[in-house]
């Protein structure tokens, strides 16, 4: 008995997720049906992969709210090079470079510039967008090239790309946090920073490194939903900051860093990607699915709370 | 002394939590004007006894009594109401907040909807005058010393009509001078018949203050007693059940070769701090709080960066700006406050260990050699007998004592030369304070240079080669096994020199 409540309580994101999927196709039918579930995953892969690198950066104690500007700069800088260069290659190296740079700028803000990370990326998050704005001058670039576009919209052996995208963004992150060094230390430092310095390690570059994951994971963010929608608009990515950190707690991860992992994180956004998709297949009015979202996120993190003491 | 009526009485108090009887039949008596200790090793049931009397645990079985009158205490509010006051060892002032606003939390005078500062502050002011205590009440909690923060908490306490107070390890966070500030409250306190209990690990503190003592241990009762009739090897026996024939082991080791040098050590208030270490040797550092000791030895570790001075690891000058560095040179530091700079306290006990070396597990792909990690770990948990369920045990769930000992294996997976441990056994039981200096002496045979810090004159004095003695960021004083003494390293301590 105790053992199950043990397991229960590890895997306790997924049985709620387990839950949620049950309860919607009792309610409607039109939920459990393949072409459903896949598009429920291709929405959920942009949250998904933001998220993962939202992880990292929470697992520190930290916080990023500047990635949804950061899919937007890199989103906007992508179509450029598409609809000017065409070179698809450029397009994303590049768009992956500035996600790093800008996360290198954020990171380093917060590790050598000593200022908290809510206010560095609070920051960032104005910058980066009034970046995207003049960048773009404030209307959406089109015109991008089937090329491009086949990231965001194309299915190998049935499955759409961006699941298999996040899905190899998963592999890497988790192996990182579970398998290396690094993903050691960055339960260290969100554990304890004092032991961590202490213990030889160098907290500075670990503590930047989270942030540089968090630009490029929302980098690659930018490219999935630009080549989705065919066109990068400089309001793309706004809120996502909050639904990535909605889904790293969902996933059972401590705001005060060094406990959780990124399988959670990756059940957290599917919490919320079915529940979106559920509430819109009973035509639940767009103000009342954000009450609902908001609910769940308190329900859980109760829970949680309850099962801890 | 003995016809007094005890103002407290727990009779036969038992509490069990799942898995753990926690405390059987437990007594504890405490009377007006007087100190009681309350004495055990860790785990010996002394939280939980008071956390029954202070309501934040409900007793399963016995009967309190307070002045004569069974009485039930089933909340804190409880307890307070009854008079019942502990200061914890975390204190638990806003430190955001003034010392009136503090000594009022939750008691504030008004005036209809309006603070009524002035009263406040008014009777704030007699509080502190009758203590002695020369702060004005509109100072900030968070310009306070340790000390003065407890003064505060303490005299929040009496504020608040408590007849009965306890105090857990009062003294650890408090300097000499402080300590001494603290004792001569207790000693006011005693004069107004408030009955104290006072729970502390250092002897001379309880020799000095108690009147009486009660012992427990592994959740019994093992006996209460005047403090005239008790030695301390009486003490310690009845602590940990047996007899400690020799509390402090002092092996003879032949020196090896200089190991460590330090000129010229300096950095804000330390001035020229010059030694030297050899293989196999124990160098005791000595002196009051604030005189500069752990400075020193962070200074060695790289956590701070010395204004001047070299420091030379087997004859070789070494460029450390770093703990990475100091590692890098094989000197290992273990801090005096193992929660806030030694543990990752939601970690496990395995990766407690291997944090600092992980390194060594790395294989080309950077892939982590779990399996030679868990044997490793395995090794030093049989090697230094540390007592968790597994590896995979959260650190903060074992005692003080087995987290130091895993902290010591961390270092020892590094195989440093240079071994810097600073106050080894604070807060650490009596049983497991003797497995730490099994272990330092082990590690001395394997011709491993040690550093020992520490505030316990006896451990400086039991465990020694050799002494240094710090005053004011400045050595004062070096002593020779043979010719310490407590009152030698005392003199230096103080700053006289001959």
């Amino acid at each position: 008995m105790e053992k199950l409540k043990a397991l229960a309580l590890k895997f306790k994101s997924l049985i709620g997720l387990f839950f949620l999927c049950i309860v919607i196709s009792i309610i409607t039918p039109r939920f459990l049906n393949i072409n459903n579930l896949l598009n429920v995953l291709t929405q959920v892969s942009v949250n998904a992969v933001i998220a993962i690198g939202m992880s990292f950066v929470i697992l520190t104690g930290g916080i990023d709210l500047s990635v949804g500007s950061i899919l937007a700069v890199t989103g906007a800088l992508a179509a450029s090079l598409i609809s000017k260069q065409n070179s698809l290659f450029l397009a994303i190296l590049l768009s992956l470079i500035v996600g790093a740079l800008i996360g290198a700028f954020n990171g380093l803000l917060v590790s050598k510039g000593k200022i908290q990370p809510f206010i560095v990326t609070l920051a960032g998050m104005t910058i980066f967008r009034g970046v995207t704005y003049v960048y773009t001058n404030g209307t959406p670039i089109s015109g991008l090239s089937k090329d491009f576009t086949f990231i965001g919209n194309a299915r190998v052996l049935g499955i759409p790309f961006p699941v298999i995208i996040t899905f190899i963004v998963f592999l890497i992150a988790w192996y990182l946090i579970n398998e290396t060094r690094f993903g050691r230390y960055v339960y260290a430092l969100g554990g304890n920073e004092d032991s961590a310095r202490l213990s030889g390690i160098n907290t500075d570059s670990i503590k930047t490194m989270v942030y540089v994951i968090s630009g490029i994971t929302a980098a690659i963010g930018g490219i999935i939903v630009t080549s989705r929608i065919g066109s990068a608009s400089p309001n793309a990515g706004s809120g996502y900051e909050l639904d990535a950190i909605a889904a790293v707690v969902l996933g059972g991860t401590s705001l005060a860093g060094g406990e959780g992992s990124i399988a959670g994180t990756i059940i957290g956004a599917m919490i919320i990607g079915v529940l979106n998709n559920g509430l819109n297949l009973m035509n639940v009015s767009p103000f009342y699915q954000s009450i609902v979202k908001g609910l769940v996120i308190l329900l859980a993190v109760l829970i949680d709370k309850k099962n801890k003491k | 002394m003995q016809d007094k009526t005890p103002i407290l009485e727990m009779v036969n108090i038992s509490k069990s939590f799942p898995g753990v009887k926690a405390l059987d039949k437990v007594s504890l008596r405490a009377f007006p004007g007087e100190v009681m200790g309350l004495l055990g090793e860790n785990g010996a049931g002394k939280s939980t006894l008071m956390k029954i009397l202070s309501g934040v645990y409900k007793k399963d079985e016995g009967i309190i009594k307070i002045d004569g009158k069974e009485v039930e205490i089933n909340g804190i509010k409880d307890a307070k109401r009854l008079g019942i006051s502990i200061i914890h060892q975390e204190l638990s002032l806003l430190p955001n907040l003034t010392i009136y606003e503090n000594l009022f939390l939750g008691n504030e005078i008004v005036k209809g909807f309006k603070l009524n500062k002035k009263d406040m502050i008014q009777k704030s002011q007699e509080f502190l005058k009758k203590f002695n205590f020369n702060k004005s009440p509109k100072t900030l909690t968070r310009d306070l010393t340790v000390g003065e923060m407890q003064m505060v908490e303490i005299i929040k306490a009496i504020s608040k009509n408590a007849k009965i107070v306890i105090m857990d390890e009062p003294t650890t966070a408090l300097t000499e001078v402080e300590t001494e500030r603290l004792f001569t409250i207790i000693n006011q306190l005693k004069q107004q018949n408030i009955a104290i209990i006072y729970i502390s690990h250092r002897m001379e503190e309880i020799f000095r203050i108690c009147d009486r003592i009660t012992v427990l241990r592994d959740g019994t009762f093992v006996g209460e007693e005047d403090i005239k009739n008790v030695t301390k090897d009486k003490l310690i026996s009845m602590m940990v059940g047996r007899k400690l024939e020799e509390q402090f082991p002092y092996v003879e080791v032949e020196k090896g070769k200089t190991i460590l040098e330090v000129r010229n050590l300096s950095w804000k208030k330390i001035k020229d701090v010059s030694f030297n270490l050899k293989e196999g040797e124990i160098l005791g550092i000595a002196g009051l709080m604030g005189s500069g000791r752990t400075e020193v030895a962070k200074l060695i570790f790289g956590e701070y960066k010395k204004e001047k001075g070299e420091i030379l690891v087997e004859g070789k000058k070494v460029n450390i700006n770093s703990p990475k560095d100091a590692i890098k040179n094989g000197i290992a530091y273990l801090s005096e406050d193992r929660k806030k700079e030694g543990l990752v306290l939601k970690l496990s006990v395995l990766e407690n260990m291997m944090i600092a070396n992980l390194k060594a597990y790395e294989n080309k792909f950077k892939r982590l050699n779990k399996k030679k990690q868990l044997s490793d770990c395995k090794d030093y948990i049989k090697k230094l007998s540390i007592k968790t369920s597994s590896p995979y045990q959260i650190i903060k769930n074992l005692s003080g004592g087995n987290q130091q000992k895993v902290i010591i294996a961390r270092w020892l997976l590094n195989s440093p030369k240079v071994l810097i441990i600073d106050e080894p056994t604070r807060g650490i039981d009596v049983g497991a304070k003797k497995e730490i200096y099994d272990i330092l002496n082990q590690l001395k045979k394997q011709g491993k240079g040690i550093i020992m810090i520490s505030s316990e004159m006896e451990e400086i004095l039991g465990i020694s080669d050799r002494i240094i003695v710090m005053h004011e960021g400045r050595i004062t004083g070096e002593i020779s096994r043979k010719e310490a003494n407590q009152e030698l390293i005392m003199k230096y301590a103080v700053g006289l020199t001959d």
